[in-house]
């Protein structure tokens, strides 16, 4: 009887073969081989050859002058990114929740989610283009109102401004849709029930809509919270430049500059270590908390 | 919602319209002006002229970008990498996906094998050890090295995993009892009912594999071989003055025309597919959104 089962099965676990294996070799092997954070990893030696120095490249990292600095630009950039995403998107959606106009409602919702499709490469194109000090979209509207042309890019007080300012422009359209989705949801009744007990528009959407999309609200949070140390490396690797390191390196740069750059493997590897492990706990910690808060379980 | 019109609800009203086309322009607005540079000579273009429509109309900027070898080259790969990654990434997810989602009463063991894929998902070796893994297998410099790390994209195929688990089980049994195996019930039943589901997937991986770019700057040594939005990355994000000094002679061109040009083809393929995102997009969230 469990062998017939078992033989029933077994195409089952064949059918798992080729996932487990290119997981294994590319998700878990790499992560066997975050011990050369502990090494003196020379390719040619090896893992087994390498020199063991223990914490050493880690006391160097948390050493290094810009490294404070690094850190609190990743937090920065990472945090006014997810309070603005939540800000901008309900707001949107809000606002489109009140529209009655079909064609009005799908031509915005048209507009404002393109540049989400759309590759940090082209983006960091036009952006370059529409910011650049002397033939930029945006200058010659400075410049026709008086003002002094700014080079967004190139400036320590701009950068992280346009940092924070484009991702949002990028992505608020999808939370947007995300929220709007969760608008649909709520249901109708609540809104007869509320206009019944003499509720006018602004005490619904106190009283139905934001309570209906309150656990959208908190999941889409807790979930981004995992991703903090990770502010967006495709959008400030294509914008940056050595003139704003000071204000825009991210670990994630830091990372990816000592690593191949400079080709410093276990230095950078330990810095990946410590962003890998903040990471875990945080994704952690918020999926627990938005399972608790919403009830939520996205596995 | 429901509730009376005054006077105060239709400033509202006005008001709500104008903040949604001031954020609907604001999307829509600097890629018009990129097309319009795009169409333009390169005087005006060069001036900052442009704003909404090409000045001087002329394809001279596209012209030259197609007649480019390495553009066309590197168009040539990205479009390679879509078909391969496209047909390797949705075998990976259909076959790995049904599995995992009968119940642990039909397969005992498929909660492990979940907790092997979320696990790794929720950390990860990090960019070193990665590229060093992608060396050992041979894969460096190989447009394979762009797909086969990521040939199982774990989020789809949870994805997929629920929607399989809503369709009916009773169709799964009968099957069996027909005497067909699980291969057969995948592809005979499986596959046609989720055509939807699958859709939706596909589209999102044509996406992601057009618009990746970081892979092939690591793994691809030689830039002949680059997909487009690698070579672009070297085109369009760095300041490059000898461009636009070597083909000054040639006349209508100018350095901003030409990164307009390439700018408007390496989205092309977005906005072709775009209608059909839109379409699934909701949907996609629907599915993913749904209890495990």
């Amino acid at each position: 009887m469990n062998r017939n089962k078992f033989k029933r099965q077994l195409p089952l676990y064949f059918m798992l073969i080729p996932g487990v294996l290119v997981v294994l070799v590319y998700n878990y092997l790499p992560m066997i081989g975050l011990i050369i954070a502990f090494q003196d990893f020379v390719p040619g030696e090896g893992f087994f050859r390498s020199e063991w120095v223990g914490l050493d490249n880690f006391k160097y990292l948390f050493g290094m002058n810009n490294f404070p600095r690094v850190i609190w630009n990743t937090i920065y950039i990472a945090a006014a990114k997810i309070l603005l995403m939540i800000v901008v998107p309900v707001v949107f959606a809000l606002l489109l929740n009140e529209i009655r106009n079909k064609h009005f409602k799908r031509g915005v919702q048209t507009a404002i989610y393109l540049p989400h499709f759309l590759s940090w490469i082209i983006l960091a194109g036009i952006l370059i283009d529409i910011l650049s000090p002397s033939t930029g979209m945006i200058n010659q509207v400075i410049k026709f109102f008086g003002g002094k042309p700014i080079f967004f890019l190139g400036d320590n007080k701009w950068f992280p401004t346009v940092v924070i300012a484009s991702d949002v422009w990028k992505e608020f359209g999808y939370g947007t849709i995300i929220y709007l989705a969760a608008l649909t949801g709520i249901d109708p009744g609540l809104y007869e029930a509320a206009y019944v007990d003499g509720a006018g528009r602004w005490r619904q959407l106190l009283h139905v809509t934001l309570p209906g999309i309150t656990p959208m609200v908190v999941l889409m949070t807790t979930l981004s919270i995992g991703g903090i140390l990770g502010a967006n490396f495709d959008q400030i690797f294509n914008l940056y430049s050595p003139a704003v390191y000071e204000s825009g390196d991210v670990l994630d740069t830091l990372i990816y500059r000592i690593g191949l750059v400079d080709a410093q493997f276990s230095l950078s590897t330990a810095a990946s270590l410590f962003r890998s492990l903040v990471g875990l706990v945080l994704t952690v910690v918020s999926y627990k908390t938005a399972h608790k808060l919403t009830g939520y379980r996205p596995f | 919602m429901h509730y009376q019109k005054t006077i105060a609800g239709s400033i509202a009203n006005a008001l709500i319209y104008f903040v949604l086309i001031l954020g609907a322009l604001s999307c829509v607005l600097p890629l018009i002006n990129v097309l319009a540079i795009s169409f333009s000579s390169s005087v005006p273009a060069t001036a900052g002229q442009v704003k909404l429509l090409p000045v001087g109309f002329t394809v001279n900027a596209y012209q030259y970008v197609l007649e480019k070898k390495e553009f066309v080259e590197a168009l040539w790969v990205s479009v390679e990498r879509v078909v391969l990654g496209l047909t390797i990434n949705t075998v990976f997810t259909v076959i790995t996906a049904y599995p995992l989602s009968k119940t642990k009463s039909r397969f005992q063991p498929r909660n492990v094998f979940m907790w092997y894929f979320v696990g790794a998902m929720l950390f990860s070796g990090g960019l070193i050890p990665t590229y060093l893994m992608v060396s050992a297998t041979g894969l460096m410099g190989s447009i394979f090295s762009l797909i086969i790390p990521g040939a199982l994209p774990i989020w789809n195929m949870i994805i997929l995993i629920n929607f399989f688990r809503e369709l009916p089980g009773e169709i799964e049994e009968a099957a069996l009892i027909d005497g067909a195996g699980h291969f057969t019930a995948l592809t005979k039943i499986y596959v046609p009912l989720s055509k939807p589901a699958l859709a939706t997937l596909a589209l999102f991986t044509i996406v992601g594999h057009w618009n990746n770019w970081f892979d092939a700057l690591i793994y691809i040594n030689r830039p002949e071989n680059y997909p487009l939005q690698t070579y672009l990355q070297t085109v369009l994000t760095k300041q490059d003055y000898s461009v636009a000094a070597t083909i000054s002679s040639i006349g209508n061109l100018s350095d901003r025309t030409i990164k307009a040009a390439q700018i408007i083809i390496g989205s092309i393929p977005i906005f072709m597919v775009y209608p059909f995102l839109q379409k699934y997009f909701t949907q996609g969230i629907v599915m993913g959104s749904v209890k495990g």
